[in-house]
């Protein structure tokens, strides 16, 4: 009796008698889950547009994040450090074309998958070799960013909101149509549909896959960057990241693996679905939960629901 | 000239039916399990058995395990390290039950308990595969740490939160434990590993193998040919777990000898993963090959500076030796999919038409 009353009563109970604390992990939640969609962002883009899960995505993001205040720690002025990061994940693109999928067409989905795995070791020992293995600080104010936080006085308590996370917010949700754009109404995006639909008759119509391919990883290269400048703001730029980034996972099984809107609903209702059960029913389990609650979560989604909430039904053909 | 069957004439459906059909085979397997069960105790040093031999025997087997399911069944799993937990707080679960219970028996059992988890764990694979299964497989993963770590039964209640290997005997020799010599560690660790891959051998080649074959090439093909799909599946992630599991007991029983939720993080499942495809997918004697390519690799690019009187950090070793594997692993899959045994594999046939080229 007193399991299920503190399972299925007290946490409402308390969430109605202290609301001003609901919002704040509420908001916390929210926060999360934008970044895990930024991360699920990367994934989605290069899995439409090629194929690959892109399991290095989330190192990605480490990379760029050091990569940038690698550069700055030289010297060189953030701005101009930001666009030097953006040409090395350039270099990383054409890089990872020339030399892993070019070798790989017509590979079978899960060689190409495996295949990743071999570029986040490769990019995870590269990276602590050039940049070392300390967690760096993000350059934040040097890039313009926000720092401290509003406090509202509502529901009888105060929510604090960090300035840094609204602007988090405010840039995904600008990435995310500056994406859809580019993928409607561009003559590239046209071509990355199409690649997506069929490699074959993209080819036919003389569309070139390669200049495709560099396109896309470039584009999941700027979106780990984004991603990597957001996230290092709020911690430090770490390896650790990487951990946190195969959160992204879940959220994209959530979302669907090939629907842009998918990820950032997905990535929301995981990071608010995470805080709320770590918040109000962890201390019940110990505590800790928060690191398999949003695998548990996905895991029985996918039992009711294996495409995702905006996935494309999936159809196999023999 | 030496290596050719010609000649070799089958005459019973057993003899063709062997694992080892050719006579040359069967010489060197012989050699290599005499080498191994009789020359590498009595002459190489401790050092070398428990930090080299003891690890690629113990990965070897996980390796095996993981190839069962990824590479026979075609289900990728990244809950490899978790399951091979799962076997280890097992056998310290049951060694403190039964401290008198002969302890191979405990490190066997404890691999049930590892199949019942990795059976549940493969419940999804019905509905759901390729990278899908994966993200389930990591439920698995990190569902499994965080019950290492916060469930204190499992680790009866221990302040520091590790398991401690007690001292068990058999026929009065010290078998685990700091009491146990390497040597000991060793040979039990190989004839576990020597029966356990002769019963893998016999399973991919048998009715169920030819199950997980089929279901890893085309699932929906299968299915129409009568192969009861989630059944399948469903073995497939029982006896990969069971192999994974009895790895992880041997791991800590006979290697470690104490360890601790940490031990079986994420990490360990990318290692034994690197090492099956490195290996080659669908091959066990890949396995061993992987195992010891990803063990030894480290070793090697450790003493490698010493013995060209370049001084390079530690850190700097484990960098480089990342970038080589992952380097490695692209390589290997862009050039020869099946891996290192697919090499083996060419030396053999190589070998089989010398002097002449073809």
């Amino acid at each position: 009796m007193d399991l299920l009353y503190k399972i299925f009563l007290d946490p409402f109970l308390q969430m109605a008698t202290t609301p001003d604390l609901l919002v704040q992990t509420l908001w916390e939640g929210l926060v999360a889950g934008v970044l895990y969609a930024l991360i699920a962002l990367g994934y989605v883009l290069i899995y439409k547009a090629s194929g690959v899960f892109n399991f290095a995505q989330g190192i990605m993001v480490v990379f760029a994040a050091l990569t940038l205040v690698g550069l700055h720690e030289l010297g060189i002025p953030a701005f101009v450090a930001l666009i030097l990061a953006l040409g090395v994940m350039l270099a990383l693109a054409v890089a990872v074309e020339r030399v892993m999928l070019r070798p790989l067409v017509n590979q079978p989905e899960i060689i190409l998958f495996m295949a990743t795995f071999g570029l986040t070791s490769f990019l995870i020992g590269f990276g602590e070799f050039v940049f070392g293995g300390e967690p760096k600080v993000m350059i934040t104010d040097e890039l313009l960013l926000p720092g401290g936080a509003f406090d509202f006085q509502i529901l009888g308590g105060s929510v604090s909101l960090q300035k840094i996370d609204i602007a988090a917010a405010v840039i995904a949700s600008l990435m995310v149509a500056g994406l859809a754009v580019f993928f409607q109404s561009t003559r590239i995006g046209r071509a990355l549909r199409a690649v997506a639909d069929s490699h074959k008759a993209a080819l036919s119509v003389g569309i070139s896959l390669e200049q495709i391919w560099i396109v896309v990883w470039f584009a999941a290269g700027i979106v780990a960057l984004t991603t990597g400048v957001m996230w290092g703001a709020r911690s430090n730029v770490s390896f650790a990241l990487e951990i946190v980034a195969l959160k992204a996972l879940p959220v994209l099984v959530l979302g669907g693996f090939t629907s842009v809107p998918g990820a950032i609903v997905g990535g929301v209702i995981i990071g608010v679905s995470e805080k709320l059960g770590e918040f109000y029913w962890g201390p019940l389990l110990g505590g800790g939960i928060e690191s398999w609650l949003a695998y548990v979560i996905a895991l029985v989604f996918l039992l009711f629901r294996p495409q995702g909430l905006f996935g494309e039904k999936i159809i196999e053909r023999v | 000239m030496l290596y050719r069957e010609t000649g070799q004439f089958k005459t019973s459906y057993a003899a063709d039916a062997a694992v080892f059909p050719i006579l040359q085979d069967r010489i060197g397997i012989a050699a290599i399990l005499a080498f191994a069960f009789l020359a590498v105790p009595l002459t190489l040093p401790d050092f070398w058995i428990s930090a080299v031999l003891i690890p690629i025997l113990v990965f070897s087997l996980a390796a095996i395990g993981l190839n069962l399911l990824t590479g026979y069944a075609g289900q990728i799993s990244l809950g490899t390290g978790a399951f091979m937990g799962v076997g280890a707080y097992a056998c310290y679960k049951l060694t403190t039950v039964f401290p008198d219970a002969n302890i191979i028996l405990l490190i066997v059992l404890s691999g049930l308990a590892a199949a019942a988890l990795g059976a549940l764990f493969g419940l999804p694979s019905l509905r759901i595969k390729g990278f899908y299964l994966a993200v389930a497989t990591l439920a698995a993963q990190f569902f499994l740490s965080w019950c290492f770590v916060r469930v204190p039964w499992l680790y009866n209640y221990n302040i520091s939160g590790a398991i401690e290997v007690p001292t068990r005997t058999m026929l009065g020799v010290p078998v685990t434990g700091p009491n146990a010599t390497p040597v000991t560690r060793y040979l039990l660790v190989l004839a576990i590993v020597v029966g356990m891959t002769w019963v893998a051998s016999n399973l991919v080649r048998g009715r169920i193998g030819r199950m997980w074959m089929a279901v890893r090439d085309m699932d929906i093909a299968a299915e129409l040919i009568g192969i009861r799909l989630f059944r399948t599946k469903l073995i497939a992630f029982a006896v990969s777990s069971f192999y994974c599991g009895v790895a992880g007991a041997m791991m800590v029983f006979l290697w470690f000898g104490a360890a601790e939720a940490d031990s079986f993080n994420i990490d360990l499942s990318f290692r034994v993963l690197f090492m099956v495809i490195i290996g080659g997918l669908g091959s066990l004697t890949g396995s061993f090959f992987g195992a010891a390519l990803i063990w030894g690799l480290p070793i090697v690019l450790r003493s490698l500076p010493d013995a060209l009187g370049v001084p390079i950090r530690a850190a700097t070793v484990e960098h480089i030796q990342l970038m080589i594997v992952g380097a490695l692993i692209i390589f290997f899959l862009a050039v020869e999919p099946s891996g290192l045994a697919r090499l083996w594999q060419i030396g053999k046939q190589k070998l089989r038409v010398w002097p002449f080229p073809y």
